[in-house]
């Protein structure tokens, strides 16, 4: 390693001030950060010594990903296969000239193959929202003067997991930079945003091209589905329709769902993924419980009472919280999303209130609005915009109390 | 008759320095809902300015008569007048373009950028130079609006006026259209990162914390 640091100890000067490349010193510094551990030392007073800095903190959020991020390749390998083996056709592009460049064949039963399909699909996305996220970042702080941080990592994580697995590659690029420049730069960058801004990239794709979000056919990396009894629609738009029954009736048990072996974006199907991040994530402390929770209890008490009222034509109504649990993106948004702390509340008991508003607002938005089969993404920016005012009513409840017992 | 630099100022200046839109933040209402079309955006950005300079003019013309307390009212009287013989004259011989600026025309009435510039202005300048500064500022909401208008079709429909530029992947062609841009808040986007990159360009017009 010692040759390393001297490469970096060399090339510093010219990035310092009154250097050759002194506007670059952002760049400079991210790959230095990156490959060491920064070497400035607190220098004079008291200080509160912590090991949990940004940097621990988004990079263990990453590792909290990596179970979702494996189930991704998997599953949307998985369902490619069973599609295929259904009667459905390979897309027959590059993905295909590769995978069969490689000797291997179409086989839903064969793990490894689905998880080597489903990389084929996962990592581009993965990579051209590294590549042009990860650019505009550079470009940003370099205008700025700010440094690199590892937010993005994050960001850039999360974004192609909430995407579908045909969504096409110039289409991510345009989602991830209105993410970063208009979710997160135009507030002032990390730490500023109000809006989560994985989700705000994935809201701008969801409106100016529902066909290639939202429709039915991009869920499963398969041409032809319905012409041989595969639909292609996600477990959601078949609740939203027929609810239960039509759930049961395509094939679709809690199991199933719970494990993530149903059609989705990529990164979201598996609500055992996302609990194991939660896992992961509540263990070190990076997440707030209290935003867990409130979701869960908000999703309980809104489904419950949907479940109580019953519609004579909207089965949706009677689907139980149980199912709204393992549908869609809820438990990774639950885990992933709503718990990002500079667009969440930020007192204890304000996070209650946020995470209860999620929860109500999902099942709302699900069951009752006809056009939205998918509800996260909606409530979470929608509560997003909220946090602050939860934190209002806490704040202005603590300082009535006090005041209380000021006079007492 | 030479112009004089004064006069020239009032006219200019709405353009970029002062713009309505873009530094007073007035109007934005009708910026939003009449650019997802050129054809629309051209014919309300007439409208706007026809009743704005004619507006103010009659306004300072009888500024020094109107008493202080009733003069809103007043105001009110004469652009409503000029609204409506705009609206009339817009469905007798536009009536296509007309239907589809429905409302619109009517709400130019309630226009912060007309009523603004009657009671901002017009109130204390002499009837040549309120025409001009009506010209000016309905010159100023007319370059947002056509900037804004040209952005939300070809990118929304792929078309300009009505003319195919991009040929959606429907109609056979390669682009697909960006839904968002045909959205209401296509436009706030839009506005949003003009007066951005204004800003940037004019550092003088951020406002102080």
């Amino acid at each position: 390693m010692r040759w390393l640091r001297d490469l970096l100890d060399k090339q510093a000067p010219m990035f310092e001030k009154g250097g050759k490349l002194e506007k670059l010193h952002p760049v400079w510094e991210a790959q230095d950060t990156i490959l060491f551990t920064p070497g400035f030392v607190t220098k004079a007073g008291a200080h509160i010594r912590d090991a949990l800095d940004q940097k621990r903190m988004m990079i263990t959020v990453v590792v909290a990903l990596g179970p979702a991020m494996l189930m991704a390749m998997y599953n949307t390998g998985y369902q490619a296969h069973k599609a295929i083996a259904a009667g459905a056709s390979p897309v027959g592009d590059w993905h295909d000239a590769i995978y069969t460049a490689l000797g291997m064949g179409y086989d839903p039963q064969n793990i490894l193959a689905c998880f080597l399909y489903g990389a084929l699909f996962f990592l581009p996305v993965y990579a051209v929202t590294m590549a042009v996220g990860g650019i505009i970042e550079v470009v940003f702080a370099v205008i700025r003067h700010d440094p690199v941080t590892e937010g993005f990592l994050v960001t850039g994580a999360l974004f192609p997991l909430i995407l579908p697995p045909l969504i096409p590659l110039w289409q991510v690029a345009l989602g991830i930079a209105f993410a970063v420049i208009l979710g997160k730069e135009v507030f002032g960058g990390v730490g500023y945003n109000i809006f989560n801004p994985a989700l705000t990239g994935r809201a701008f794709l969801f409106f100016a091209y529902p066909a290639q979000i939202s429709g039915d056919k991009v869920w499963i990396a398969a041409k032809g589905l319905s012409a041989d009894g595969v639909s292609g629609a996600t477990a959601l738009a078949h609740a939203s329709e027929g609810g239960l029954g039509q759930l049961t009736s395509h094939g679709f048990d809690w199991m199933h769902a719970f494990l993530g072996l149903v059609p989705g974006s990529m990164g979201e199907t598996s609500a055992l993924a996302a609990l194991l991040g939660a896992g992961i994530l509540l263990l070190t402390r990076v997440a707030s419980w209290q935003t867990m929770v409130g979701v869960t209890l908000g999703t309980v008490l809104m489904a419950s009472t949907l479940n109580g009222i019953g519609s004579e034509t909207n089965a949706f109504f009677d689907v139980p919280f149980w199912w709204h649990m393992v549908l869609g993106g809820w438990a990774f948004g639950m885990v992933f999303m709503a718990t990002d702390p500079v667009s969440s509340a930020y007192t204890a008991k304000g996070k209650l209130l946020y995470g209860l508003g999620i929860g109500i607002l999902v099942v709302l938005i699900r069951v009752v609005n006809p056009a939205y089969p998918e509800g996260m993404m909606l409530a979470i920016l929608f509560m997003n915009m909220f946090a602050p005012l939860a934190d209002h009513f806490v704040l202005q409840g603590n300082i009535r109390r006090r005041a209380k017992r000021r006079v007492a | 008759m030479v112009m004089q630099t004064k006069d020239l100022k009032v006219l200019t200046d709405p353009l970029f320095e002062n713009n309505p839109i873009a530094l007073q933040v007035l109007g934005v209402c009708s910026a939003l809902a009449v650019t997802t079309k050129m054809e629309t955006a051209i014919v309300m950005s007439i409208a706007l300015t026809v009743v704005t300079a004619f507006s103010n003019m009659a306004v300072s013309l009888i500024r020094n008569k109107v008493p202080s307390s009733i003069r809103i009212i007043t105001q009110l009287v004469i652009i409503a007048s000029l609204v409506i013989i705009t609206d009339q004259i817009l469905k007798a011989f536009l009536f296509d373009i007309s239907k589809q600026l429905s409302v619109f025309v009517g709400l130019i009435i309630t226009n912060c950028i007309v009523m603004g510039r009657a009671e901002g202005f017009a109130m204390q300048n002499p009837p040549g130079r309120s025409f001009l500064d009506g010209i000016g500022n309905g010159l100023g909401y007319s370059v947002v609006l056509l900037s804004v208008a040209s952005i939300r079709e070809l990118f929304g429909s792929g078309s300009l006026f009505g003319i195919t530029l991009l040929k959606p992947v429907t109609e056979g062609g390669w682009y697909t259209p960006n839904g968002l841009m045909v959205l209401a808040p296509g436009a706030f986007f839009i506005i949003g990162l003009g007066i951005w990159a204004l800003r940037t360009w004019k550092p003088e017009q951020v406002e102080e914390d």
